[in-house]
This record gives structure tokens, C-alpha cells and sequence, in this order.
């Protein structure tokens, strides 16, 4: 998602990048670096001002619900939470595909960078849910399809994450992890239908894109807002990741001197 | 072809496997993945005898009794019924005319025994003056639908 930035106003760019196509400029690890570098506090800080505002809409302005009181309030942190587990894994399985079709390096550091977030707001959504299943359904867990095969989401995050930390050769990793990350795509599309597949305790969507959403207009405006609070932070905290690992596979004085030096290497 | 020709077509064609085969299995085991049974299917002898399982659907209105520790209900999915006997602890979301999920044995009389009962919330979320005006509304249009009736 972040590489999609045509930037063009970069006076650090290298000059052998330059060369090529003006969106494939930023292709090579060492000239991504230092934009990576640029935009990361600016997604920090549209998140923390969207989450600001968010939160304050979801626990002051939204109203009670009808049903659950005030304990539906999770919503607003569990729902974005959900859609961005999905969604990164989406993208981090879309960059690993593109790196080992491609052999770029640096789609598949972009995958390496997504893996932690998306485990975050995993975990997030499951933990949440249970916070609020106890109170509303009576129970922490069952073992119902939307819970289950969210938790193999988690695992699969986490089995990335960790057969990418078990292989020494980073190009090594990089191809083994892809393997793993698109596999576990058809577990995405499972977690989504699985409330309408099959019956389940867990409740249908009740904002999608096919149907007029099936809530009260400022609790839906403090979910969306609280979505795109995840949406900057997740980029954000993805291109800074990226930078660590260039700067740990690159070496740190290539990353800093900003200069495209024949490591810069082949990039289709 | 060029490689990475190749190696689109390789990946594309294995996530294709992939979706294909867990379609299949997914199908296979459909029937172990269903988290409850609604009434129509216990009434269809297909929720599994003899042993336990979930029955699911809504609290029918005014089924809701009180005998000392037990409380007894009857659980529709508006076609069928299946009447259940519970000791213990509902949870606070259980209501007449909600979602309820049970799990237990159907005994021998046809009643169904739950050892847990969890409350199936729905996707609705809305404030209460919009549950109440809604409820008025579901009221007035009840009365109107019953009005030829009562006229004949």
C-alpha cells in the first residue's frame, strides 16, 4: 500500500533508482528508505488524531444501545480491529505473492513489515470479543466458525512470523514465508462468510457493503472514524517497520547516506 | 514464458487448488460446523441422538417460566418449536423474542435439557428511542394487518 506513493518531489532520491518508470523508482529497498522514513511520523499522527476523535465520538457523542447498554461501546475498538486483522492480511499476502513472482525484495520486506501489525489487531479483535462476548452472550469463548478461524488467523500471523525468524538466509525467508502467507489467504474469505455459511453465535455483519448499514448513524460514524484511525496507524507503523529492515539487510550506512549504490540491486 | 510468467501462473494455479480443496473439505464437513441446530432441523431428526448438541432460534414470547431454581422456555425459529428446561445462570442479554443458543440432550420427552444457554445477540445496533419508536411502529403496523380480520 505504501509503495503505491509516486512521490514526486524526493530530493534524496538515488540516482541510479531515477532510472525506469517513475513508480518503480521507490522499488529499490535503499531509495524506499528514506521516504519511508518522511511519512511515517505523518500516519502516526493522523492516527492519533483520528483516534482521538473516534474514541470521543464512541464514548461521549454515540448513543446507549437499545439492547446491549453501555457495554457495546467494544465495538468501536473490536470492529476496526477485525477488518484491519483481514485486510493486512490481505496486503501482506499480496506483496509476498508479487515478491516471489517478481523476486523484488522489496514486496517481501513490506510482508515481513505487515506481519506484527496484523497479529496486533488480531489478537486485538479476539481479546475485545471476549471482553464483550462474557457480559452479552455469557461466555468468554466457543468454538463457534467466526471465533475459530479467527484464531487460525492469528496462528497464521504468527506462524509467518516465526518461520521468517527461523530461517538465517533473509531470501530464504522471504520465499518460505510467502508460501505460508498465501495459503492462509483462503482463510480470509472464510472468517468473513463463515457468520452466513454456517450458523453461528456470532452476529451477521451489520455494516457491509451490500446492505444499508444496521446501526445508528453516529455510532457507525465513531466505528468508521476508528477505522481510518487503523488504517494510518497501520501504514505507519508498517513503513517503519520496513525502514528497521532495510536498515538491518541493507546496512545502516546505505540506508542513512540515502545513496543508490550497486547493492541497490535488480528490481524488475 | 518468461520466469516470473511461470511463477504467476504456479502461484495462481495453487491458491486455485488450494480454494478448490478447501471448498470440498469445508462441504464435507458441513455438518459438523454448524454451531447450533434450529428447531425445523431437531424436528427433521437431523441435530445428532443421543448425544449433545445446540439448538438455536428465538425465545418465543411468553414462553419464559419460572419453577424455583429451573426456568423453562420454548425455543422457535418461527416454523418449529423445541421446549427447553434450564437450571442455572442466564446471562443478561437472554429475553423473550431474542436470539438464544442452548446447549444440552434432548431427553426421551421431547424436551430439551441445557446444560449452558448463551444469548445470540443480532447485528442491530440502534439508541432505545429508536428501539422504542420502532417497536410502536412494529405495533401499529400489527394492528392494521389484523384489522381486516377483526372486520370479517
Amino acid at each position: 500500500m505504501a509503495s503505491s506513493d509516486s512521490g514526486n518531489h524526493a530530493p534524496g532520491a538515488p540516482r541510479r533508482a531515477a532510472a525506469g518508470p517513475l513508480w518503480l523508482r521507490y522499488a529499490a529497498p535503499v531509495a524506499f528508505a528514506p521516504l519511508a522514513r518522511r511519512m511515517t511520523p505523518w500516519f502516526f499522527a493522523a492516527a492519533a488524531v483520528l483516534a482521538v476523535a473516534g474514541l470521543y465520538i464512541g464514548f461521549f457523542v454515540a448513543p446507549t444501545d437499545a439492547q446491549q447498554g453501555e457495554v457495546y461501546r467494544v465495538i468501536f475498538i473490536h470492529v476496526p480491529a477485525a477488518w484491519m486483522s483481514m485486510f493486512i492480511y490481505l496486503v501482506m499476502a499480496f506483496w509476498a505473492a508479487v515478491g516471489l513472482a517478481f523476486n523484488t525484495r522489496l514486496s517481501a520486506m513490506m510482508a515481513s513489515a505487515l506481519a506484527p501489525t496484523g497479529a496486533m489487531f488480531t489478537f486485538l479483535a479476539l481479546w475485545t470479543g471476549a471482553l464483550w462476548g462474557k457480559p452479552t452472550w455469557g461466555t468468554w469463548w466457543v468454538w463457534d466458525a467466526r471465533l475459530t478461524s479467527e484464531l487460525i488467523l492469528l496462528f497464521l500471523y504468527v506462524g509467518f512470523i516465526a518461520l521468517q525468524a527461523a530461517i538465517d538466509d533473509p531470501r530464504r525467508a522471504d520465499r518460505a514465508g510467502a508460501v505460508l502467507a498465501i495459503v492462509g489467504v483462503v482463510n480470509v474469505p472464510i472468517i468473513y462468510f463463515s457468520v452466513r455459511w454456517w450458523n453461528t453465535l456470532h452476529q451477521g455483519a451489520s455494516v457491509s457493503l451490500t446492505a444499508a448499514p444496521k446501526m445508528a448513524a453516529t455510532m457507525l460514524t465513531g466505528m468508521l472514524v476508528m477505522t481510518l484511525a487503523c488504517w494510518m496507524y497501520a501504514i505507519g507503523a508498517a513503513l517503519w517497520r520496513v525502514r528497521a529492515i532495510i536498515a538491518e539487510r541493507e546496512g545502516d550506512a546505505a540506508v542513512e547516506e540515502q545513496s543508490g549504490t550497486e547493492r541497490g540491486g535488480r528490481t524488475t | 514464458m518468461k520466469p516470473r510468467h511461470k511463477r504467476i501462473a504456479a502461484i495462481g494455479a495453487g491458491v486455485l487448488v488450494l480454494a478448490v480443496g478447501t471448498a470440498l473439505v469445508l462441504n464435507a464437513f458441513q455438518s459438523n460446523l454448524v454451531f447450533f441446530y434450529t428447531p425445523t432441523q431437531i424436528a427433521n431428526n437431523e441435530a445428532p441422538q443421543g448425544r449433545s448438541f445446540r439448538v438455536g432460534g428465538m425465545v418465543e414470547v411468553g414462553s419464559v417460566r419460572r419453577e424455583g431454581v429451573e426456568v423453562r422456555f420454548v425455543v422457535t425459529d418461527t416454523a418449529r418449536t423445541v421446549p427447553v428446561v434450564y437450571s442455572g445462570i442466564l446471562p443478561d442479554l437472554f429475553r423473550e423474542g431474542k436470539g438464544v443458543v442452548a446447549q444440552g440432550q434432548l431427553g426421551p420427552d421431547g424436551v430439551f435439557r441445557a446444560r449452558e444457554v448463551l444469548a445470540k445477540h443480532d447485528e442491530n445496533y440502534m439508541p432505545p428511542e429508536a428501539a422504542e419508536a420502532l417497536a410502536k411502529a412494529h405495533e401499529k403496523g400489527k394492528a392494521a394487518a389484523t384489522m381486516p380480520g377483526a372486520a370479517r
